[in-house]
């Protein structure tokens, strides 16, 4: 369902992606880990047609991103690391922009956003502009509308960052319930190590922009001879923290802080 | 077309709910009138018409090329707080986003444009014919979707805010300045004129004038006006599509 051969990304001198190849199976629930700054969203970010890669090639369904961005769009749905809602609009506006923007029948569009909104506990703040919500508000809607069309592959870049425990279950009874029902297969980068031993079918773990090791949850701690996914990982990756520059998003977020008054974010 | 149109509805949405920017941007023409319009209608010598009819017109060039330009710049805010990222990866080509933003952001603007117009009849203003109003509504609109796509490229090539100070003195001021929105442009030194010549606001400030006030408008005619705001405004919606297609999130 992906393919991955080869892929490269360079910014300047630095080489956030390194020559990274992996499959994803047909129906498969795919974790990506890795520290932070490992690459893992610079890879999304190329796989969904949001960067271009520096060299490489991908596949998703047979459709290269890179050659027909549009019809590789339909393939796939995501929910970004970052927060992607317009604030101005209400939860009821983006849940209902998103639907028409991918194609939901009007029927269905309005019954799975009620069902949905409703799922994440944010029926009776529908009418509320987005950017009276919390957070964890907010993360809870960007989840709901990442699942109001059902596409064959959904990627999910840390979803669960920043949702409490409830929210968190409920997300994973519904992807395992698509992943089954549905054959959806799922893309998932995630912190939570139990999280990717619970849901995963198979895992690949990335760090300074390599893959370092692959296989399904079983072999990995075989390979390391350790017990949980954790206790692999820190094997494979080293206990050493590592750090992310600010890009011009965090700057324009401290001035728009300044210019609205501290209305946004 | 369904996409398209919510994406021009968002626009219009997003103008009319912020409310601090919508008052920001009806003080602004409401200042120069009083400034302008009493300050400076007594030391108004020439034509022998009224001041206020000369520059009536302007001020809703004015209100709607700074409109338009901000409007086009929240490409940025939607970059940077990810509203942009939504639309990037839907399925629908990137160009029919940018036409829906561009058009919802120039409708807007014609908005502003026709506010203005009502508050300068409260100042005394009167266009010299009512049915004149409908085709100078026509003229904002093609002045607002210049300035929109102009912003939307803009927006599409830089990455944050930090330019933007240089982009309102270097950019909007002149334009505004130069397009003979306050004052008649004879006399300027060549190099000066010739900025007023590539200005697309000096055709579309002279096009509102020949309709509404009749007065001070240049000898250029309304049909030159038309051609080139329709020339400029595909123009800049054609850049606006190729940049925005380029836009790397």
């Amino acid at each position: 369902m992906i393919e991955v051969h080869n892929l490269t990304k360079k910014f300047g001198d630095f080489t956030a992606v390194d020559d990274v190849s992996f499959n994803v199976a047909d129906g498969e629930v795919f974790a990506f880990l890795g520290p932070n700054g490992a690459g893992k969203t610079t890879t999304v970010k190329m796989l969904t047609t949001l960067l271009h890669p520096t060299a490489g090639r991908i596949l998703l369904d047979n459709v290269d991103p890179v050659m027909d961005p549009e019809l590789a769009r339909r393939q796939f749905g995501i929910v970004f690391q970052d927060p992607s809602l317009d604030d101005d609009l209400t939860a009821w506006e983006n849940m209902d922009l998103h639907g028409v923007l991918y194609d939901v029948p009007d029927d269905l569009r309005r019954k799975k956003c009620e069902e949905l909104l409703k799922y994440v506990d944010l029926w009776d703040r529908k009418d509320n502009l987005v950017k009276e919500f919390s957070g964890g508000m907010k993360r809870r809607l960007e989840i709901a509308r990442g699942l109001l069309h059902e596409p064959k592959i959904l990627f999910l870049d840390e979803p669960t960052t920043g949702l409490d425990p409830q929210t968190r279950n409920l997300l994973w009874d519904r992807l395992q319930e698509l992943n089954k029902t549905e054959k959806m297969t799922i893309f998932l980068t995630t912190h939570y190590m139990d999280e990717a031993e619970r849901m995963a079918t198979h895992i690949a773990i990335m760090d300074h922009g390599k893959i370092i090791a692959t296989g399904t949850p079983d072999s990995l701690k075989k390979q390391t001879n350790t017990d949980s996914i954790e206790a692999a990982f820190l094997a494979l990756t080293g206990r050493h923290i590592r750090e992310e520059e600010g890009g011009a998003g965090d700057r324009t977020r401290s001035m728009g802080r300044v210019w609205q008054g501290g209305g946004r974010r | 077309m369904k996409k398209i149109y919510y994406l021009w509805l968002r626009q219009i949405k997003k103008y009319l709910r912020s409310t601090p920017r919508l008052l920001g941007l009806l003080a602004q023409p409401i200042i120069f009138l009083v400034m302008f319009g009493y300050g400076f209608g007594n030391s108004f010598g020439g034509g022998g018409g009224n001041y206020l009819d000369y520059l009536a017109p302007g001020i809703i060039g004015m209100s709607i090329i700074f409109t338009a330009i901000f409007s086009g710049l929240e490409v940025i805010w939607d970059k940077q707080f990810g509203f942009l990222k939504e639309t990037l990866v839907a399925p629908m080509p990137r160009t029919d986003v940018m036409i829906g933003r561009t058009i919802g952001t120039a409708t807007a603007a014609t908005m502003q444009g026709i506010v203005v117009l009502i508050i300068s009849f409260f100042f005394g203003f009167r266009p010299v014919s009512v049915a004149a109003i409908i085709p100078a509504i026509l003229i904002m609109f093609l002045i607002s979707l210049t300035f929109s796509a102009l912003g939307t490229v803009i927006g599409s090539v830089l990455d944050d805010m930090q330019a933007f100070p240089i982009i309102i003195n270097f950019l909007i001021q002149p334009m505004f300045f130069l397009s003979g929105a306050l004052f008649t442009l004879q006399g300027l030194p060549g190099w000066l004129s010739f900025i007023s010549r590539i200005d697309p606001l000096t055709y579309g400030v002279d096009a509102l004038r020949v309709l509404l006030a009749d007065i001070g408008h240049t000898d250029l005619g309304l049909g030159i006006d038309i051609i080139v705001l329709s020339a400029t405004s595909l123009l800049f919606v054609l850049l606006g599509g190729y940049f925005f297609n380029k836009i790397e999130a």
